[in-house]
């Protein structure tokens, strides 16, 4: 029932920021926008923020929750620098997320959240919504909580907590008809979600309609913005997936594919304990999770699953790592299978636990003593943590090693639509079980097949009876052996089998001829991509690579760096890639580093690139 | 199936231990016993730690894992979780079960993890030479104790009921008759069985348990047999008696009331009678309670599990991963 049509504007890509108080909803706020967002065939990317504490003070800046979504009618790479609009539940909300408002950008706020006590909480000290401070901005001040009471007042029962709770939805509604999102899509959902408590899912449907509804007939709000879908998009089957779940995804798969149960041990700990509740979930799928007493027992766990026959996976973050080197170091020496995932957090030590950093690459790469060398693998986007994972546990079972699947804090909680893969179209996974020998001949738990890798001879398998251990083997038979020789082929060996490890090719993006080769790993793959793309848009002409394995790297990669004359790394830590690549390839390659527990943002890297360039 | 012998549980790796080592003993005593079991060498499994007693692993003719310090439990825990069809068996030390590795016994104990774990307890650092460990009694001189150890000694059996185990025994090495009847009862059980052996180190804390192999070996064994008075000593003149306040005492057979003579129950839910067991005696001293302390029903850890994450993998196939990779909502670009 539009009164007066509203003008529309249309936008190639918009950034929306959700804000407010953990206890606002501003998560489920954000997911249903993003579903909605998804729908409608946009590209997009979304990063949620959520408070340290568990239960922060109301209406504090530590309790601020946020939810970031980017959305375009072309492809995007990276949740966004700067909100276009910044939707504040509360003050504390807007003084927490103001700062990175793009310059002229929209603020939306529930003034009825304004009030003396709220603002001197977030440290205000006079309103902000009527004095200058915000004069750079447009703000819509609308009374959220007062429009949710009354729309709620036709409901039995409802009370005018009920209300206050459906705030969200309010906002969500609002913003929903700002970019013209449809919101049946969440109607359904909430249908679904409080099918057993109808006043609350009167309320909240109550209070989106409210939202979309106010948007359409309140001349605050306007004009309408609105973001064609995207084309070029790959034809498939597509949902919108974070790094965890598309991490469980790809262990599943590869667990399926190979035939092997996944035994999945974890000790509780942020950000990396959400795929043990995800896991913890597919016990029909033959998965069994379990929680260790300690991030040593989980490694113990899963190495031993894999001594069974299972497909054994610990996963933690960085302080767990640490605990885990010495079982990872015995898993080098067993050769057996064993994949570790490494959810990166800022460190040292606790660190910064909810922020992201990928300053583990080294402990990763060496963290063991003595020559302990084993494969990383490197996840890029919450999508490719699904190949990342596949590819870990491929490598695993089929070299018969410790694999290192690193990820981060950023990739695991930030999501993007991920085009689903059919089963059979996944490679096929032979774990290649050695069986009995024939009576006559000894068996050997120490030969080795084409690729390096020896016998995975399972306990039950008769005549196959062998004894491993932390100790050094003879090569071949496998008894203990303190020959010197005997070491120092074994050493051999062990490294020459992680060596051999088939790695594709690293795949250039950009020319021969480029000024400069911008070369990353991990999760900055978007936030370079971007970088680049507006580097590219201003005439320069840039090259882009990056790396999924870490070890080995690619064959390629030296004949690759030489090709440019310039290159730079940017990294989420000090620079540790770029020494590797210095000491193995003798390039000179160049640092941008951060460590600030944030991701890279598409505008600093487009100025490094350039300066970098021009250097 | 032709009858399996000792000789088809020894490995032909060359035994290491120092001569005179009780390992020596225990180890016969196991190769001796499992036939017993008649379950084939191929499906038992050998994890163990690191110390003198961590080699075990490598002399039977088993599938073994020499694994690392104090870790042997976890890995067991992660093999029973894989594996239903093994009789898994857990070898370590009292440096590796109860220092560096005390965590992980105590959780395989409360989880009742379906593994036997024989704790060979020499009160000593053998493999390091010679330090003293957390059994070590009080006072111990050692190369790092030289003015004496300090602190009280750690009790195994005490310990591993307070974890809730399920299965709790003591024997001693060169026991022929007694060691076999609790690795029997061990082997039976379906849970976590904890089994302590007094082993003797003859380099570095030799005759520490001279008092219960000896000549004094018989007034210093208490015998543990459920449903039995407890009496020990060569004549039977000695007895754990229920003193009034409630206690349990050492006392004369023959001046203690018959109804003051606790009848030992290891089938008893609560642990009580056990623990207060385990807190008479004197390991270093005698006399020592021997035998099964507790002996409980009670579901083995994941029962089930195993089968059941068995039973998904035949049926799972590329439908359910299609239908799991695309939960949720989704949408189509054509
Ligand atoms: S040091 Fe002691 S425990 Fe170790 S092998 Fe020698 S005698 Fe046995």
């Amino acid at each position: 029932m539009t009164l007066v049509e509203k003008p529309t504007a249309s936008r190639e890509r918009v950034v929306v920021r959700f804000a407010g108080d953990s206890g606002d909803g501003m998560q489920l706020a954000g997911g249903r926008f993003t579903s909605a967002t998804a729908e409608i065939g946009n590209d997009l990317a979304t990063l949620p923020d959520f408070p340290a504490e568990i239960r922060a003070p109301t209406g504090t800046l530590a309790g601020v929750s946020s939810f970031q979504i980017h959305f375009a009618s072309r492809d995007i790479a990276t949740p966004g620098d700067r909100p276009d609009l910044l939707v504040a539940m509360n003050p504390a909300a807007l003084r927490a997320n103001v700062g990175d408002l793009q310059p002229g950008g929209a603020i939306i706020v529930n003034e009825d959240a304004f009030t003396k006590r709220n603002l001197l909480k977030a440290g205000y000290e006079s309103n902000p919504l009527e004095d200058d401070t915000l004069s750079a901005f447009q703000v819509t001040r609308v009374p959220m909580t007062m429009l949710c009471q009354r729309a709620a007042e036709a409901i039995d029962g409802a009370t005018s907590r009920d209300a206050q709770k459906a705030r969200n939805l309010f906002a969500l509604g609002l913003v929903c008809w700002m970019y013209d999102r449809p919101i049946d899509g969440t109607e359904r959902w909430l249908n679904e979600k409080f099918a057993g408590t109808p006043v609350v899912r009167d309320v909240n449907l109550a209070a989106l309609r409210a939202g979309y509804n106010f948007g359409d007939t309140n001349e605050l709000v306007g004009p309408r913005v609105q973001v064609a879908p995207a084309e070029d998009v790959p034809p498939g089957v597509y949902r919108n997936v974070n790094g965890t779940q598309a991490l469980a995804l790809g262990l599943v798969a590869a667990s399926i594919r190979s035939g092997l149960n996944l035994t999945f041990a974890a000790y509780p700990i942020t950000p990396a304990s959400e795929l043990l509740h995800d896991l913890a979930r597919r016990a029909d799928l033959g998965v069994r999770t379990v929680q260790a007493e300690d991030e040593i027992a989980a490694a113990g766990i899963a190495l031993g699953a894999s001594y069974g026959g299972g497909l054994g996976v610990t996963a933690t973050s960085g302080p767990g790592m640490d605990l885990k080197a010495e079982t990872i170091g015995l898993a080098v020496m067993l050769e057996l299978p064993l994949v570790v995932v490494d959810v990166q957090r800022a460190g040292p030590s606790t660190g910064m636990p909810t922020k992201t950093e990928q300053s583990d690459l080294l402990m990763a790469l060496y963290g063991r003593h003595g020559e302990a060398p084993l494969p990383v693998v490197a996840a890029a986007t919450p999508g490719h943590c699904f190949d990342a994972a596949f590819e870990a546990a491929r490598i695993a079972i089929r070299y018969r090693t410790p694999v290192i699947l690193l990820s981060d804090s950023f990739l695991a909680n930030s999501s993007e639509p991920w085009r689903v893969p059919a089963a059979a179209d996944l490679p096929r996974i032979d774990p290649r079980f050695a069986s009995s020998p024939d009576p006559d001949t000894p068996f050997l738990p120490y030969a080795r097949d084409e690729h390096g890798a020896r016998p995975w001879a399972l306990p039950g398998t008769p005549g196959a009876q062998h004894q491993i251990g932390g100790l050094e083997k003879a090569d071949g038979v496998g008894t203990i052996s303190y020959d010197p020789a005997n070491h120092a082929r074994m050493t051999e060996l062990r490294a020459a089998k992680v060596a051999g490890v088939a790695v594709p090719d690293v795949v250039v993006d950009g020319d021969d001829d480029a000024e400069l080769l911008v070369i990353g790993w991990g999760s900055t793959a978007g936030a370079i991509r971007a970088g680049v793309r507006r580097v590219r848009e201003r005439g320069r002409n840039v090259a882009r690579a990056h790396l999924h394995h870490l070890n080995p790297l690619p064959a390629n990669l030296g004949e690759v760096l030489r090709r440019y004359p310039r290159v730079l790394m940017p990294e989420l830590n000090t620079g540790q890639l770029a020494r590797v690549l210095r000491a193995e390839h003798l390039v000179d390659v160049r640092t941008y580093s951060k460590v600030e527990g944030r991701p890279f943002q598409a505008a600093e890297l487009e100025a490094a690139i350039l300066e970098a360039i021009d250097a | 199936m032709t009858t399996l012998t000792k000789a088809d549980f020894q490995s032909a790796q060359e035994t290491r231990w120092c001569p005179g080592c009780g390992d020596y003993s225990i180890l016969a005593a196991v190769q001796g016993f499992m036939p017993e079991l008649g379950i084939p060498p191929e499906r038992i499994v050998f994890v163990t730690g690191i110390g003198c007693a961590g080699r075990f692993s490598y002399y039977m003719n088993t599938y073994g894992m020499h694994a690392i310090h104090g870790r042997a439990p976890a890995i067991a825990t992660g093999l029973a979780a894989a594996r239903d069809d093994l009789s898994v068996w857990i070898v370590s030390g009292d440096g590796d079960a109860l220092s560096i590795g005390a965590g992980h016994l105590v959780h395989a104990l409360r989880r009742n993890v379906p593994v036997k774990i024989l704790l060979f307890n020499n009160r000593i650092y053998g493999l390091t030479k010679g330090q003293a460990s957390p059994t070590s009694e009080r006072g111990k001189v050692t190369k790092s104790t030289p003015r004496g150890k300090a602190e009280a000694p750690l009790d195994a059996i005490s310990l591993a009921l307070g974890a809730g185990a399920t299965f709790v025994a003591r024997a001693v090495d060169r026991d022929k008759q007694g060691l076999p009847e609790v690795l029997r009862a061990a082997a039976e059980h379906p849970g976590a069985a904890l089994v302590e052996v007094l082993q003797n180190c003859p380099v570095f804390n030799d005759g520490s348990y001279e008092h219960v192999v000896g000549a004094e070996k018989d007034a210093n064994r208490i015998p543990l047999v459920h449903g039995r008075p407890i009496v020990f000593g060569p004549e039977g003149e000695r007895c754990v008696a229920r003193a009034a306040d409630g206690t349990l005492v050492v006392a004369d057979t023959a001046s203690t009331d018959e109804a003051d003579i606790v009848v030992h129950d290891a089938h008893r839910a609560d642990p009580g009678l056990a623990f207060q067991l385990a807190q008479i005696g004197d390991l270093a001293r005698g006399p020592v309670p021997l035998g099964v302390f507790r002996s409980i029903d009670a579901p083995a850890w994941g029962e089930g599990l195993v089968a059941e994450a068995r039973a998904a993998r035949e049926r799972v196939g590329d439908a359910e991963l299609d239908a799991l990779l695309q939960a949720g909502d989704t949408w189509t670009v054509a």
